[in-house]
């Protein structure tokens, strides 16, 4: 039994990952999500602080706040600073992260907020993590944080779908027609704070970043469609979770760490064998073509070819 | 696409009052004031820098002017957006991207859906027609990467064109484009130009301006010269605009690449 709840808690969580990753990926703003992954630790650990227990809920909120702080904080910088973005992210999210190691370090002694497990998760240990409800055993808590969260998304996602598909193509435009493209900014950054907070007390804060861009980064080479790519980066983030957990088992080794080594391989074969531009159908498509224009010159069909 | 809805009264297509737009504290565009006359063919022309591009972005409210607003049909901005359609430079999205033809098309159509409401069939076929006006239908359902310069031109032109707008803004929507595409783009204009549209377009060929368009605005930094081809588009008009006597602006530019040059040419 533990093993499914184990890779049901993965699965979410690369789903929920995956899903808001590609937008991410989409705007060429990957990075953001090792950002806000890092810069929301403040934010759990004030909300811990506040209310003195691992209550879910004040710490999905506390990281949210701080998600949406690293965002409006990296424009706010890279406008009046006139700094690269990449460069005023850099500052943002260590700076936060920072802070957040401090506020634990310095309250450390009174709280029981584990630093191993914010930065590496410990998945193992989720079937023992049970949410009792009204003295009723209702399964693992992370189970049904990340259910929320996934929800949460699909249900931004399917209701926004124009909005977020121009947004992501074509900001000016969206703007010139008036579409409120701020409102869907911030909408995208809550909803990878809050799907990188859900998902990090399981996979950790290190990790969690190759949820939200590897499945994306691969389902992208696969497709052509936005909806395609989507439904494929969460098909992929579901394999990662199931074979990832298989090979930590089998190398006695990190679930978290396996999980993200086969979003990798999983990576690595989409850009080889993508039949869109995958590099071997490249060689094989360059290879016939150069067939096609010999037999141009020679005058004879490529079928013949291999004869003269 | 009927043209019932071109808007009604005296007013002017686009207004604009005073208005003066700067990137970092250096002024791009100067006090400029016009008003466009309706269903006229309007190029905008003037040195790279000149501000082309920043005007439309302004007049879209896509950047916000230091001073100064510009009105559509009397109205702000805001409620006439459904009026107005903009063509940006191709070079300003992501050819990559994961949609196809037809999707692209029919984001055109978005300006007239309310948040969360899905395009209806009328909208797909409005899209259908716009790709078919600009002769890409057989296109609509490749993926964008796989279109050449001209196609992704047409692809554009053809989302503007499913908007349904009175008022056309297109930037530089005739760069990368050969000769016969360019035919058939220019054409297109002619036509939404008889269906009482007014269409802006920042053109960068000066050959071909006096052929192509009604009337033209010539910019750098000010508005040097807007009106009628015949009375405007004149030689004179065109050294103020393109670093003739009159303009500082371009003398200074001119002197401070002759010091750095001199001083350059002085270390060898």
């Amino acid at each position: 039994m533990s093993t499914f709840w184990i890779i049901l808690t993965a699965c979410l969580a690369a789903s929920a990952c995956s899903l808001v990753g590609s937008f991410l990926v989409l705007r060429k703003q990957a990075m953001l999500g090792d950002a806000i992954s890092h810069a929301v630790l403040p934010g759990i650990a004030i909300a811990f602080l506040l209310t003195a227990s691992r209550n879910t809920f004040p710490m999905l909120i506390g990281a949210g706040a701080f998600g949406l702080l690293t965002v409006y904080l990296t424009e706010k910088l890279q406008l009046r600073g006139r700094l690269m973005n990449d460069a005023s992210m850099g500052i943002v999210f260590t700076t936060l992260f920072a802070i957040g190691v401090i506020i634990i370090t310095l309250f450390a002694s009174q709280v029981d907020l584990d630093q191993e497990c914010i930065l590496y998760g410990e998945i193992a240990y989720v079937p023992w993590d049970l949410w009792i409800f009204n003295g009723m055993n209702m399964g693992p808590r992370p189970v049904w944080i990340l259910g929320f969260v996934l929800m949460l998304n699909i249900i931004f996602i399917v209701s926004c779908y124009k909005e977020l598909k121009i947004y992501a193509f074509d900001r000016q435009l969206a703007i010139s027609m008036g579409v409120p493209v701020m409102l869907i900014h911030y909408g995208l950054m809550g909803s990878v704070s809050f799907s990188t907070i859900a998902a990090f007390e399981s996979v950790g804060a290190i990790l969690v970043v190759a949820l939200i861009v590897v499945p994306p980064a691969t389902a992208y080479l696969l497709t052509e469609r936005l909806s395609r790519m989507l439904m494929l980066s969460v098909v992929f983030g579901i394999l990662s979770s199931i074979s990832g957990y298989y090979l930590a088992l089998w190398t006695n080794s990190s679930i978290a760490g396996a999980i993200a080594v086969m979003t990798g391989v999983f990576f690595g074969l989409a850009l080889f064998f993508s039949p869109l531009d995958g590099i071997f159908f490249r060689k094989y498509r360059g290879a016939r073509k150069e067939l096609n224009e010999l037999s141009l010159e020679s005058g004879k069909p490529v079928a013949e070819y291999p004869q003269v | 696409m009927s043209g019932k809805s071109i808007s009604e009264k005296n007013a002017p297509p686009v207004e604009v009052h005073d208005l003066t737009v700067s990137y970092n504290n250096k002024p791009v565009l100067w006090d400029i004031d016009f008003e466009l006359p309706k269903s006229q063919l309007i190029a905008v022309v003037g040195p790279n820098g000149a501000g082309k591009s920043t005007l439309i972005k302004a007049i879209m409210g896509l950047i916000d002017p230091v001073s100064g607003h510009s009105l559509i049909y009397g109205k702000p901005l805001e409620q006439m957006r459904k009026k107005i359609a903009y063509v940006p430079q191709r070079e300003t999205v992501d050819w990559n991207f994961p949609v196809s033809v037809f999707d692209v098309v029919l984001m055109g159509r978005y300006a007239h859906l309310r948040l969360f409401q899905r395009p209806t069939a009328t909208d797909k076929k409005l899209a259908t027609e716009a790709l078919e006006k600009v002769g890409m239908a057989d296109f609509a359902n490749r993926q964008i990467s796989q279109l050449s310069g001209g196609q992704q031109q047409r692809v554009f032109l053809a989302r503007a064109l499913a908007q349904d707008a009175d008022i056309y803004f297109m930037d530089e929507p005739f760069a990368g484009v050969d000769a016969s595409p360019e035919d058939h783009i220019l054409q297109l204009l002619r036509e939404l130009r008889s269906e009482g549209r007014t269409v802006v377009v920042v053109h960068h060929d000066l050959q071909t301006v006096s052929g192509y368009f009604d009337w033209v605005m010539l910019l750098n930094l000010r508005l040097v010269a807007f009106g009628p081809m015949e009375t405007t588009f004149t030689k004179e008009n065109l050294q103020k605009a393109y670093g003739g006597r009159l303009n500082i602006l371009s003398q200074v530019i001119e002197l401070s690449r002759k010091e750095a040059f001199i001083r350059e040419s002085g270390h060898e």
